[in-house]
């Protein structure tokens, strides 16, 4: 059976490059972006962040709580809330049609209209991501009636049944509420949510946090296999820096609202620059190697003073 | 009708992370309210109004008897006017109008705490105690508030009155059946707070290490539970100041008491409206009215803290302002 | 099915709870109903003998030679006949003629007061919960003080203003008196016309408590992930207001709307006895102040009733409405 999610988008010169070098033509630029809470006493949550994300790549972006992550992420589709505030800077679609828009002065209409037909997002814990008294295939279907509003209703329900077989669910569960499914399947159908309009970015806020590690793998692997189908670019959030370098082509370290380091998966891995990346690798234990290495190394580095 | 639902689902402080952690790490001011503080509502304009019109209205019922003429003087002046001697003129009885104000005050004061603390004492009995006992009780506890609920209130309350001889109407009498009737909603606002918080890590901390029962839910759950009550019995004062009000009006409040209800009762058997004695008629129900907005009020500032979400929404309403007036 | 069984359940104990409750409280409360109500039967001509003494023992009691179960059977099994006794203060009439003619007026008045003033209420609550900062948010405390005003000291403002000084609506009755009652076009225009100012001051009374609640739940719901998922997916505002807060703010609303109900319906009782009403409430007061026992105890059970039904009705609706409650039960 076909399915219409799937129609090959991918161009043969974006082939010609192996996965980890594959840098195309960029999707979307942030220039000095910076964001500012708007408190008693005003703070910095992201501070002068530049990055360049490139057609069909992924993007890992990787920090602690707090580090201005989510923050920088939400401001990029403007969906930042009081009291905070984009203060300066710049963010750039550039469309694969060739023309180049600036998000953060679209008009209303405008930016709705350009959400999630050209960039979607998956939250994290989508345990309340998904609207509880309507079912499942209503919410993928008011994704098609506001954007697509030309579809007829066969063809909605066909693209909405679609969707969800392309992330392993089956059609059948249309019908469903989001408090009969368990957690793996609630974050599938986000995933579906988010392919149904095929667009070229998406962006996922620790997609996989609240969910096992057995379902957490399966998950990642839909996305990357989804990805290398569809074509779409990724940035992925998270603080689990081991996960990232198992799927992003690139990783931005943040610390404390500014990226203080990016550049290639591999690279990150073996040769990172800046000292709280090293830090960040350091802090997760090792399936191999010797049992307590990874508690001892931390308090003999400690008595050194070197951590 | 007042506020009879006050936020029905109140769920506990979760303050978004943003504005927690942009607090938190500000350097200097910002500084977190810490323990009993917490517990106090921020002064607002709003709650500034409440509380005065709240304390005045209070002054007035506790004092105001002292300092007026005597209200049951009978005087040959039939329904005259405010003027010099009589500030809110006279009833058809060329009785003194303020004196009666004052003293009715004050009698619908008394039979609203009176009523309030007796609602609450049984909604925290029935809600609090009984929810957390668990099993049986509980059940048996909460289908008993359910269904008082159920029944309609004031045509009970009118039922019970019209039974007992109006010889026996006495204060007491309409108190205790006031309260009879209105203490089931409270019971099952004070239960699903228990509910959630009975769960709770260090109430079954408390339970491990051996505490008894009453000594874990005054020491641990009734301070949780403080807000919640103290919103619930807000609200049991102004319905019953409101029920007796109604009762009175249809003769059948307490016989040997003055309240403003009683008092509304007579100017409406006087005609006070119909041949335009407003002096007469107004001023009771307004002063019912503004004690009951002080309260209603009160009770937001104390919503807001059962509900930290709507202390958010009325900052961040505040800082939009603030930051469209930047940006602008 | 769980959850539907289980409402049926409780509204059945209630009504058992009702039922015995109107048992009790004749005979639990001073005073000795039974000699006063003959004694006005008498007055009116009735004819009282032994079985009428006995028959009105068993709704009000006084009875020392038969047993309280019996009492019970025996009264439990007269209210399903229908039997309720027969009225002193509308002597000859029977208690369930007296109920029949006024019920209906009380349910269409009361019942359309509160369709409306929820209906506006929760609409008007939605809108200032979702663009809080407009001149909406004056609104609640403007309502907050109409609630904190004792009803019918409001009501008679009213009726003295638009009725006494601007003459622009009838202020005492159901109808004009000068028309049959009936199914005809200018009976029904007059009924309505003088239905316009008690549900209006019903309305002006209650609307507060359903704006502040839906407000409250509307903020509450604002804050929820899938609100800010609604708006990352590109929908229309309107469509988001409606499907995605509004639909999940309105459900503690729903569920308390069956708490509000009692209260209107013993508000009623005010209601007409400041507009002069022929409903329920009016014929309560009256039993009451002729001491009417029977009719009393009759009119409580009706009101009883209805609150019930309707209550039931809220409730099974509460469960189509959120798929949730049918899954936890």
């Amino acid at each position: 059976m076909t399915n219409s999610l799937s129609d090959n988008l991918i161009r043969p010169e974006e082939l010609a490059q192996p996965v980890s070098g594959r840098r195309g033509r960029p999707v979307l630029t942030v220039e000095n972006l910076s964001v500012i809470y708007e408190v008693a006493h005003p703070v910095a949550a992201v501070k002068d962040v530049s990055l360049t994300l490139a057609a069909g790549e992924i993007l890992g972006l990787a920090g602690e709580s707090g580090c201005g992550k989510t923050t920088l992420a939400y401001a990029v589709n403007r969906l930042h809330r009081p009291p905070a505030r984009i203060s300066a800077g710049r963010v750039t679609w550039h469309d694969r049609d060739g023309t180049d828009t600036d998000l953060l002065h679209l008009a209303p209409e405008a930016l709705r209209a350009f959400r999630w037909d050209k960039l979607s997002m998956v939250f994290q814990g989508a345990m309340n991501a998904l609207n509880p008294v309507i079912n499942i295939r209503a919410q993928l279907e008011d994704v098609l009636t506001t954007h697509r509003p030309g579809m007829g209703r066969a063809e909605r329900r066909r693209r909405a049944g679609d969707a969800l077989e392309l992330v392993g669910v089956d059609r059948s569960r249309l019908r469903s509420f989001a408090h009969e499914l368990s957690g793996g399947m609630r974050q599938r159908v986000m995933i579906a949510m988010a392919l149904l309009l095929q667009p070229q970015v998406m962006i996922m806020d620790e997609p996989t946090t609240a969910l096992d590690v057995v379902v957490q793998r399966e998950i990642l692997r839909e996305i990357v296999r989804l990805r290398d189908d569809l074509n779409f670019a990724v940035i992925f959030i998270t603080h689990d820096l081991p996960m990232l370098l198992e799927i992003s082509d690139r990783i931005a370290v943040m610390l404390a609202g500014e990226i203080v380091e990016l550049a290639d998966a591999q690279l990150i891995y073996s040769d990172p620059q800046h000292e709280y990346t090293r830090k960040l690798l350091r802090s997760f234990p090792s399936l191999t190697g010797e049992r307590g290495d990874f508690i001892r190394s931390g308090v003999a580095e400690k008595k050194l003073g070197t951590s | 009708m007042t506020n009879l639902t006050p936020t029905t689902e109140p769920s506990v402080a979760d303050a978004p992370e943003q504005l927690a952690a942009a607090e938190k790490s500000s350097p200097s001011g910002g500084r977190p309210r810490a323990g009993w503080r917490l517990m106090l509502p921020t002064m607002t304009p709003w709650l500034a109004i409440g509380l005065g019109l709240v304390c005045v209205i209070g002054l007035f019922g506790i004092l105001g008897p002292f300092l007026v003429g005597d209200p049951t003087t009978i005087r040959n002046l039939g329904m005259a006017g405010p003027d010099g001697d009589f500030l809110l003129g006279t009833t058809q009885t060329g009785q003194d109008v303020l004196a009666q104000l004052a003293f009715a005050t004050r009698g619908s004061l008394e039979i609203g705490l009176l009523v309030g603390v007796l609602a609450t004492v049984l909604s925290a009995f029935f809600g609090i105690f009984g929810t957390y006992i668990g099993g049986f009780v509980d059940e048996a506890f909460s289908l008993f508030s359910n269904v008082i609920l159920v029944i309609p209130g004031l045509p009970l309350v009118i039922v019970i009155s019209g039974f007992v001889p109006p010889e026996n109407r006495g204060l007491w009498t309409i108190a205790i059946v006031l309260a009879l009737t209105s203490w089931a909603g409270s019971a099952r606002v004070l239960r699903a707070q228990t509910l959630s918080l009975r769960t709770r890590d260090y109430v079954a901390a408390a339970r491990v290490a051996g505490e008894p029962s009453w000594r874990v839910i005054s020491v641990e759950i009734l301070p949780n539970l403080l807000p919640v009550l103290a919103s619930q019995f807000v609200f049991a004062v102004i319905s019953a100041i409101l029920g007796e009000a109604g009762l009175s009006f249809l003769g059948l409040g307490a016989s040997n008491s003055s309240t403003l209800g009683t008092m509304l009762f007579y100017a409406q058997n006087g005609f006070a409206l119909p041949l335009g004695a407003w002096w007469w008629f107004i001023p009771p129900g307004a002063v019912i009215a503004l004690f009951g907005t002080g309260l209603a009020l009160i009770n937001f500032s104390i919503d807001e803290i059962i509900n930290p979400k709507l202390k958010n929404a009325r900052r961040y309403r505040k800082l939009a302002k603030a930051s469209r007036k930047v940006a602008a | 099915m769980n959850y539907y069984v289980r409402k049926l359940a409780f509204y059945l104990v209630a009504i058992w709870a009702a039922l015995t409750l109107n048992f009790i409280i004749p005979r639990l409360l001073p005073g000795n109903p039974v000699d006063i109500l003959l004694a006005k039967f008498q007055q009116h001509g009735g004819i009282v003998d032994a079985s009428t003494r006995k028959a009105y023992q068993l709704l009000l009691g006084g009875d020392t030679d038969t047993s309280l179960i019996s009492q019970y059977v025996s009264y439990l099994r007269n209210v399903f006949r229908g039997d309720l006794g027969v009225s002193v203060s509308y002597f000859p009439a029977r208690v369930t003629d007296v109920i029949a003619t006024s019920l209906p007026w009380t349910i269409v008045l009361i019942g359309l007061a509160t369709v409306l003033s929820t209906v506006i209420g929760v609409t008007l609550g939605a809108f200032v919960g979702w663009k809080p900062g407009t001149w909406l948010d004056s609104l609640v405390p403007a309502t907050t003080l109409l609630s904190a005003v004792p009803y019918f000291w409001l009501a008679l403002i009213l009726v003295y203003f638009f009725g006494t000084k601007l003459h622009w609506l009838p202020v005492q009755g159901g109808y004009d008196v000068a028309l049959d009652p009936g199914w005809s076009w200018p009976f029904v225009t007059s009924a309505l016309k003088y239905a316009i100012l008690p549900a209006l001051t019903i309305v002006i009374a209650s609307v507060g408590g359903w704006l502040l609640g839906m407000r409250n739940m509307m903020v509450s719901t604002l804050s929820e992930d899938y609100i800010l998922t609604a708006q990352a997916k590109g929908l229309h505002e309107g469509r988001i207001l409606r499907t995605y807060a509004a639909r999940n703010a309105v459900l503690p609303s729903v569920a308390g709307f069956a708490i509000s109900l009692g209260f209107v319906v013993g508000g009623s009782v005010v209601t007409e006895q400041v507009f002069s009403y022929p409903g329920i409430g009016s014929k309560l007061l009256t039993a009451v102040t002729n001491n009417d026992y029977a009719l009393m105890q009759g009119l409580f059970l009706f009101i009883t009733l209805s609150v019930l039904g309707a209550n039931l009705v809220v409730d099974l609706l509460y469960g189509i409405i959120d798929p949730r409650t049918r899954a936890r039960s």
